[in-house]
């Protein structure tokens, strides 16, 4: 045995050599971490020293670009939300429903159609529904509300909610799809063969089962609604609009941040970091959703033993 | 109520069937709506896009006099400066200059007509007078207007003049940007999710990365653009709107990607591999490196394919730094301001010309094209080296 040592030295040297440059690699994404949320932060700290935090929290007066600017993100954050809400309403019943006929119901053959046919629609480029949206569903949300005697504007939140809506649909339908799955087949056979039907199965057994898993898919959802961008830059509006009503003109955080940085301010100026104190709230609100979300799906991984999720 | 002779008899069991059906049909319609909204979609796209690909063009004819040298427009018939493209006009002195030969000569071409005429002929809005209006239609009568592939749509890069402006460079920047990207991104992501699969011990510090890793696959693309502008630009100062700029916001998207599916690559080779090659007393990084790593390379490839095409689709962080300047020319350098294809659409979607919304869901129509065959291109991958062990 004695021969193989010095060789045996240079392996072990290489080792621990290519294991270090990988644990250098695996810390890429925390430093990409807190790359964000430094980057963000400091921004975002220089510019609530130039205009107050309350203010900006619970002010419903925003007015960049002038000389007495005031930066109240109220009217924001109501239009991020009923655009979030409008997508939601329609992502969450069509995502689910579609997860529940594709692993439910649907044959092995329709189930080989169907994923692709939604892994296509999920890979659509935010870009390309943006588009969708401000030249086909925003005019044709026009033309339905004049007929049934209602004014709309071109740039109506609903338009951008309900594409925003389309958009998710498969971010839900393929993790719900996932999730039911992955509930015990003999959770299903108990509730058969004491004489339930296959739909009371489903809304009795099945879905309690995989709720916290959906209910990480919806929040997930919730998330990526909140940070969507060019959908509302293309859709929605640039008036910070503090409404109730569905079919006026709304900006959202994204539009914001995209319109403060895209202008020809000077990079110091309450403006351009207006951007970045928004990006801030942004980026602490997805945070908590997203950790939220990856803590459920542990739980219910957790309870059922599933390692593949 | 009735009394029943046998013992489970359900009086309700009718009114059970047909509430299963009835929620059967629901979830039927969900996904029918699902399937439904991609086909209105793709078939709203085609219909609006389909046109681009065709391009008006009139037969003229030239006269290359000195006076044309000066002012183009006297080339040809004055009857014809407003239905005939200005770009077209502008290339003309230029190319006198090349060849001297052509003073005082004659020549019938087909000519780019005005994006006004082409509007007009694919029956758009356009706002042609009644007098251009009959000149067109007159010259359509002599079959003197025809409607051409538009090899410009390829062949040229951005530009002011509807009928002018192309995808070039467009397409020239997606390939800088996703070059950068891919080389960044592929090597790092995989060297991590070895490390987290193969060697990491189940600790806080691991859990902490992998939770990372969750986390940046789901922050907003956008906040990875607010990364870019404040380190990449800012901080280090490279060069604004740049591919090497784009390329590196997108590494950092992509990389969870391109992580999350190599795991779970890794993940799906037995361990009795691992084990055998213990037993004939390799090392763990030769039992990863020369099993475990070949093994699991389709399904590497197949989700760094499809982290390729995330990338390439992704335009909200790219705004951010810049990437949306208008680019006359392709970029022939990494440091160069270039665009991408999703910004140039974008650019193209925000131009009030009639002409720029068929010219956007042509580019939509590419652009979908290409991300199509990648995501093909891995289902049959996975589906080609699909094992089961």
């Amino acid at each position: 045995m004695m021969v193989f040592t010095p060789k045996n030295k240079i392996k072990n040297h290489k080792e621990s050599l290519i294991k270090s440059l990988l644990i250098i690699a695996s810390t890429l994404s925390i430093l990409t971490t807190f790359g964000i949320l430094f980057s963000i932060l400091f921004e975002a700290i220089e510019f609530f020293q130039l205009k107050s935090v309350w203010y900006f929290l619970t002010g419903s007066q925003w007015t960049p670009g002038r000389v007495d600017s005031q930066f109240g993100a109220l009217p924001i954050f109501s239009g991020t939300f009923m655009i979030t809400f409008i997508a939601l309403a329609v992502a969450i019943p069509v995502g689910l429903g579609s997860a529940i006929y594709m692993s439910e119901y649907a044959s092995w053959q329709m189930r080989d159609w169907l994923k692709p046919m939604l892994e296509v629609l999920a890979g659509i480029p935010t870009v390309v529904y943006g588009f969708f949206a401000a030249i086909t569903v925003a005019p044709l949300v026009v033309t339905v509300c004049e007929s049934l005697g209602l004014r709309a504007s071109f740039n109506n939140a609903l338009a951008s909610g309900l594409v925003m809506g389309i958009m998710i649909i498969p971010l839900i339908s393929s993790l719900s799809d996932d999730i039911i799955r992955a509930v015990p087949d003999a959770q299903r056979k108990a509730s058969l063969a004491l004489g339930m039907t296959h739909s009371e199965t489903i809304q009795h057994i099945v879905l309690p089962s995989a709720m916290p898993g959906i209910v990480s898919a919806s929040l997930l959802a919730l998330s990526k609604a909140l940070g969507e961008t060019m959908v509302v830059v293309m859709a929605a509006g640039l008036r910070p609009n503090l409404t109730w009503n569905p079919l006026e003109d709304m900006t959202t955080v994204t539009v914001q941040i995209v319109d403060s940085l895209v202008g020809d301010h000077a990079f110091d100026s309450p403006d351009t970091l207006s951007a970045f104190a928004l990006g801030l709230v942004l980026f602490l609100v997805t945070l908590v959703l997203n950790i939220f979300s990856l803590m459920m799906i542990r739980r219910f991984k957790e309870k059922y033993k599933i390692n593949t999720l | 109520m009735k009394s029943d002779p046998h013992p489970f008899a359900d009086t309700h069991l009718r009114k059970r069937h047909r509430r299963a059906r009835w929620f059967k049909n629901l979830t039927l319609f969900a996904i029918g709506l699902s399937i439904s909204f991609l086909f209105y979609f793709l078939t709203d796209m085609v219909v609006k896009g389909l046109p681009a690909f065709q391009q008006t063009y009139i037969k003229v004819t030239i006269h290359y006099t000195t006076q044309s040298q000066s002012n183009p427009f006297a080339a040809l018939d004055k009857s014809y400066r407003k239905i005939i493209s200005r770009a077209w006009y502008r290339a003309l002195p230029q190319q006198m200059a090349v060849n001297p030969a052509l003073l005082n000569t004659q020549a019938e071409v087909w000519a780019l007509a005005d994006d006004q005429v082409d509007q007009y002929l694919k029956g758009h809005y356009h706002n042609l007078k009644p007098k251009e209006r009959t000149l067109v239609d007159h010259l359509q009568a002599k079959g003197e207007v025809v409607l051409k592939f538009n090899a410009l749509f390829f062949s040229h890069s951005d530009s002011k003049i509807p009928e002018f402006a192309g995808l070039k460079s467009a397409m020239v920047g997606s390939v800088l940007t996703l070059f950068i990207t891919m080389v960044l991104a592929f090597p790092l992501g995989v060297m991590t999710a070895v490390y987290l699969e193969e060697f990491a011990i189940d600790n806080r510090w691991t859990q902490f990365i992998e939770i990372n890793i969750n986390n940046l696959a789901a922050i907003p693309s956008i906040l990875f653009g607010l990364l870019g502008l404040a380190i990449f630009i800012n901080l280090f100062g490279l060069p604004r709107s740049s591919a090497l700029v784009g390329g590196l916001t997108l590494a950092l998207m992509t990389l969870p990607i391109i992580i999350v599916s190599a795991r779970a690559a890794l993940r799906s080779i037995p361990d009795s591999i691992r084990q055998a090659g213990y037993g004939l007393g390799l090392s763990k990084l030769q039992v990863v490196q020369d099993h475990v790593l070949p093994l699991a390379f389709p399904g590497i490839l197949t989700g760094s394919i499809i982290g390729l095409a995330h990338a390439m689709g992704e335009t909200a962080p790219l705004i951010i730094i810049g990437m949306i300047a208008f680019i006359p020319d392709s970029p022939d350098s990494f440091t160069q301001a270039a665009t991408v294809m999703p910004a140039q659409i974008f650019t193209w979607a925000g131009m009030p010309e009639r002409a720029y919304i068929e010219k956007t869901a042509a580019a939509i129509m590419v652009l979908l094209g290409v991300l199509l065959s990648f995501n093909g291109l891995a289902i049959y991958l996975r589906k080609k080296f699909a094992v089961k062990w």
